[in-house]
């Protein structure tokens, strides 16, 4: 039989024998698996603008279309700008801006809460001698984040692609936003009216055969059975495309 | 090894042949144990993924086994279990960890699915009932076998799902290429659904017991 005191130690010496295995894989890896992500995010910028990029030539095809990086305060003036390599103002890369918190930051000043001011990342890509504006979205979906990006025409209102993501919606229902038959439906619609009014696009329970029909410009279907999923997936976009709402009226006078 | 010396017994004596070739068939873990079920319907959808979850909870088995076993005699019989699963555990963290550096796609694919490793059964059950007491070798022997049986029956259900549900053999388009679909052959959604696989698993429990009578239990 064994002692208590040989169990005790037996015990701490195997907990910290693990903890020093692991932390050090965790350590040793951590590059590999933020290079991971990085490409994953570049692939989903990409993706939006329609552009389809293999794993190995993401960085180049990155820094091929898309030509400029804002970040963009609350009152729509841009307060870094990163350009062929190199920044033409401030020194916060909007690649490397963590949408998370600044969605939080934005929430506290909005709550009255004391916060730092947030930044948002704008891409600006040139495609085929065409200019597109590509916003990235995050919010909460039914069990947990979904996010993605959508790409603006030239006049900053016409959808011309969005992509979407999720954490764990449920398969087959709310995880059909990740499928491209859902993502096309935004394409040609539009995020203001004629008026330059923000209207975001709504995904809307039912069809969009149910808004009225000057309305239908500003609507896509909503997933059967995925009801929540698809108001977060409006939510997200209205609540991520009004931080963007002054600037893009300022670029249109 | 050095007792395995001694014994000059060889490192693949029939005994030990057994322990590999034994768990494929006769003593496999999925349908004859019927444990990892629960994994074996999850991730048997596709090919590839099927192939790295066998592959992981090879790499994991084996290694548990090996470990064990050499630590058997230390281990403190009250608190075995905790060390068995601690040890599992942190070789499922280091999986999941080395997939999500080197086989991103596939480990966002597996997502919760390599976590689960720790709860798998077999793996639990092979530690209590092998590794505990035996030497080395054997240990290593049993765990890839096992691994093994477990790995050839999913990949069997993730063929015949990912065939006639998508159409796709390791996600290469057989069906496209042989111009079924212009005949108006359509994939069936419901072999994606994890209760095809329960179903499938069912078939090949069918197959294997009309052909070995002794598996079949009395009334």
């Amino acid at each position: 039989m064994f002692s208590n005191r040989y169990i005790f130690i037996y015990a701490s010496v195997m907990v910290i024998v693990v903890a020093a295995i692991l932390s050090s894989a965790a350590t040793y890896l951590k590059p590999f698996q933020e290079k991971n992500v990085r490409t994953e995010k570049i692939m989903d910028i990409l993706k939006s603008v329609n552009i389809k990029a293999e794993k190995a030539e993401a960085d180049v095809m990155y820094n091929k279309y898309i030509v400029e990086e804002l970040a963009l305060n609350t009152d729509g003036e841009a307060t870094s700008i990163y350009k062929d390599q190199s920044f033409e103002k401030g020194d916060i890369r909007p690649f490397d801006i963590k949408l998370k918190s600044e969605i939080k930051k934005k929430e506290l000043l909005d709550a009255g809460k004391d916060a730092e001011q947030p930044n948002f990342p704008l891409y600006i890509c040139n495609k085929d001698g065409e200019t597109y504006y590509i916003i990235p979205l995050r919010g909460k979906g039914l069990w947990g984040p979904i996010w993605g990006n959508i790409a603006l025409k030239q006049d900053m209102r016409t959808v011309y692609g969005v992509t979407f993501g999720h954490k764990g919606e449920t398969p087959g229902l709310g995880a059909e936003i990740a499928t491209t038959e859902f993502q096309k439906q935004f394409i040609g619609k539009t995020i203001f009216d004629d008026n330059y009014k923000f209207t975001s696009v709504k995904v809307v329970k039912g069809g969009i055969g149910t808004m009225p029909v000057d309305q239908q410009i500003h609507g896509v279907d909503a997933v059967s059975g995925g009801t929540i999923t698809s108001d977060a997936v409006s939510k997200m976009i209205a609540d991520c495309l009004k931080n963007y709402e002054d600037y893009i009226k300022k670029q249109i006078k | 090894m050095s007792e395995e010396v001694k014994q000059r017994e060889p490192l693949f004596s029939p005994k030990n042949k057994k322990l590999i070739f034994n768990p494929l068939s006769r003593e496999n873990p999925i349908t004859v144990q019927v444990l990892g079920i629960c994994s074996a319907l999850a991730v048997t959808a596709k090919m590839e993924p099927a192939f790295v979850m066998s592959l992981s909870v090879m790499v994991v088995l084996a290694a548990a086994n090996v470990i064990i076993s050499l630590l058997r005699n230390t281990i403190p019989t009250r608190i075995r279990i905790i060390v068995q699963l601690v040890i599992i555990a942190s070789l499922v963290i280091l999986v999941d960890q080395v997939l999500k550096a080197f086989a991103y796609d596939v480990s966002k694919q597996l997502s919760v699915f390599v976590g689960l490793i720790i709860t798998n059964c077999i793996i639990m059950g092979r530690l209590e009932a092998f590794a505990m007491g035996n030497k080395p070798w054997p240990a290593f022997l049993d765990g890839i076998g096992n691994a093994l049986g477990y790995g050839w029956i999913l990949m069997t259900v993730a063929f015949f799902r990912e065939l006639f549900g998508s159409g796709t053999i390791w996600n290469y388009p057989v069906m496209e290429n042989l111009g079924l679909y212009d005949f108006g052959y359509k994939n069936n959604g419901f072999m994606i659904l994890p209760p095809m696989a329960l179903i499938v698993v069912g078939i090949i429990i069918w197959i294997q017991r009309s052909r070995d009578k002794e598996l079949v239990e009395e009334k």
